[in-house]
């Protein structure tokens, strides 16, 4: 396999191009040419055993830390990842794509189908996370890295770093599983399917051609946005961040203006990610998570994928106010670890910033990743 | 003998129970010093329960394999005989099912250690004799009312309860409330009375295994499959 690597200096990404290449996908379906854009952060060392590679959330991107030219902002766990941070660049090479589906440089809807000149839309084949996992070992392959020290992720990362453990435990040392589960649930899909329908009741959505009038669904993406965040905060953070309190005015309109400053927050919300997300990347994100289960295969799976001898690490980490991903479904994890004797460890974090307390102030999930890390690094480094 | 003393004089007791290069589960394990001695001095490979979150966050943090949860709900979870050890140290009398928990040390290892503080020392008697109240002691150092403390027993009465489940009591150590070590088994009388904390090393009983009559060849099959 060749792969070539070019920098695209608009998206301030490197680029990997992958050609007949052939992959297959889950569904059976075959890309047999695609891109993965990327970026990097720290040094590799000498012997490359210092390799880290990070998985964004559903609606991230390969921006984790420094500018993020799309936004114009800090990359996405700016305060997780760079010098001195937790995840330390100085010590470590970190690496984070955009997933197979993404929107920000990678294969997927809103990118030209292979040889021709119009975008995929809806024509893109259905992703999985496994898909994603698989474009990403390719990447980390045509590195030339043999072995990553760790992959870390929270929810749609914590799937992807799952994912790897199940898939390719000889080619990792250690995964960190935030805010993650063994399968979406129910409620998880129908949150999903909500946001879906919203997207494609938009009259300019048009069955995900809508890029071919330069257009954008932007109600129905906003709406999806809006649900999608109230289910990434929790009851008492909401409350403590916006109670009843009003927006700009000091007394009810009696309409349907954002009276509350919660209302305005969400359109807020809804409207910046209009800007930077493409919709029908959206449907297929959102869609290879609904298809995420190993609530049955993940026990069978660890236990004959891996030989005795293999040291893989398990650090599982969730949050008391996750109703999203709540603790029952880490423990779900740690439950069939420990039945098999794997070295897993496991915390419940107390916080009330609910499901996206991972990309948020969390001192504690700080120092446990800071140590997890150094602390293992140096055991291999000996 | 103050509470840090007497928790790394138990560690150090614990340790010489503890052959090379087993596999070790240390229930309450707090921020893993205990874990840290035995992969220092015995190369152990050790997870550990911890109940505490801060605790249980520090020993992660320091590299330990530690599941922040609780072990009266938790040791389920784990497979028969999946440990050489499993440590319970000084904190049976702080479970709500001391028997079951008993019983579920030695389903997961093959072999328990289990330390306690002696409810049956003489201070401890006199002190009850005399004032008529419950005793606050050194090693039991909580008003009866915010105690973790809520199963209070004797040497006696643990000897009784391993014999009532066929729980063989392999060695045992006891400490004066000097710091002074002996032999539980060996010093018969008195004991109940001088043991301030008592340590044991325990087992089931071995049971002859049912042979079956097979070819050896079968077994040479089965081996590598459980290999």
């Amino acid at each position: 396999m060749k792969t070539k690597f070019t920098t695209d200096t608009k998206l301030e990404s490197e680029i990997a191009y992958f050609e007949n290449i052939n992959l297959k996908l889950e569904s059976g379906d075959i890309i047999d040419s695609f891109k993965l854009a990327f970026k990097t952060y720290g040094k590799l060392n000498a012997d490359k055993t210092n390799a880290i590679l990070v998985c964004h959330a559903l609606t991230g991107d390969q921006y984790v830390a420094g500018n993020n030219p799309i936004t114009g902002r800090e990359g996405w766990w700016s305060r997780m990842v760079g010098p001195n941070k937790p995840i330390d660049t100085n010590k470590f090479f970190v690496i984070c794509s955009n997933v197979l589906g993404g929107c920000a440089g990678s294969t997927g809807p809103k990118e030209l189908q292979n040889r021709s000149d119009v975008a995929y839309g809806g024509n893109f084949p259905s992703v999985t996370i496994k898909d994603m996992v698989k474009a990403q070992s390719l990447l980390i392959e045509s590195l030339n890295i043999e072995k990553l020290f760790s992959v870390i992720g929270g929810s749609m990362g914590a799937m992807q770093a799952l994912q790897w453990a199940i898939d390719f435990p000889e080619k990792i040392l250690n995964i960190i599983h935030i805010a993650g589960a063994l399968k979406h649930s129910a409620q998880n899909i129908a949150f999903h399917e909500v946001g879906r329908q919203a997207i494609m009741s938009d009259p300019i959505w048009k069955n995900g051609k809508y890029f071919e009038n330069n257009e954008v669904p932007e109600r129905g993406l906003s709406v999806a946005r809006m649900i999608a965040h109230i289910t990434y905060l929790s009851e008492n953070a909401m409350h403590r961040k916006f109670g009843r309190k009003l927006q700009s005015r000091d007394i009810i309109s009696f309409g349907f203006d954002a009276d509350f400053q919660v209302e305005s927050y969400l359109r807020y919300q809804g409207k910046s990610f209009v800007e930077r997300f493409d919709a029908n990347s959206y449907l297929y994100l959102t869609r290879a998570m609904d298809y995420f289960d190993h609530d049955e295969t993940f026990r069978k799976n660890i236990e004959f994928s891996h030989n005795p001898n293999n040291h893989l690490k398990y650090l599982i980490v969730s949050f008391t106010s996750d109703w999203l991903f709540p603790t029952i479904e880490s423990k779900m994890i740690v439950n069939q670890l420990n039945s098999l004797s794997r070295e897993v460890s496991f915390l419940e974090i107390d916080t009330d910033k609910g499901h996206d307390s991972f990309l948020l102030e969390e001192p504690q999930l700080d120092d446990v990743i800071k140590g997890f890390l150094t602390n293992n690094f140096a055991k291999i480094d000996e | 003998m103050n509470k840090i003393n007497s928790i790394r004089k138990d560690w150090s007791l614990i340790e010489t129970l503890i052959a090379e290069d087993r596999k070790i589960l240390d229930i309450g394990c707090g921020d893993g010093g205990l874990m840290e001695q035995l992969e220092n001095n015995r190369n152990a490979i050790t997870h550990g329960i911890e109940l505490n979150r801060d605790l249980a966050a520090n020993a992660i943090a320091r590299g330990f394999n530690v599941v922040h949860g609780n072990a009266e709900l938790d040791l389920s979870q784990y497979s028969n005989n999946s440990f050489d050890y499993v440590i319970l140290s000084q904190t049976l009398q702080a479970m709500m099912k001391p028997k079951d928990i008993l019983s579920e040390l030695l389903r997961i290892g093959s072999k328990a250690i289990v330390s306690f503080p002696n409810f049956g020392h003489w201070k401890i008697r006199l002190q009850l004799l005399i004032s008529g109240k419950m005793p606050v002691t050194e090693s039991l150092p909580y008003t009866w009312y915010d105690t973790p403390n809520i199963h209070f027993f004797t040497i006696k009465d643990f000897l009784n309860l391993c014999n009532e489940m066929n729980i063989v009591i392999e060695k045992s150590i006891g400490l004066t409330s000097k710091g002074k070590q002996f032999d539980i088994s060996e010093s018969i009388t008195g004991v109940n009375f001088f043991t301030h904390e008592a340590i044991f090393l325990l087992s089931y009983k071995n049971f002859e295994p049912i042979k079956i009559k097979s070819s050896k060849k079968v077994f040479a099959k089965n081996s590598v499959i459980a290999n």
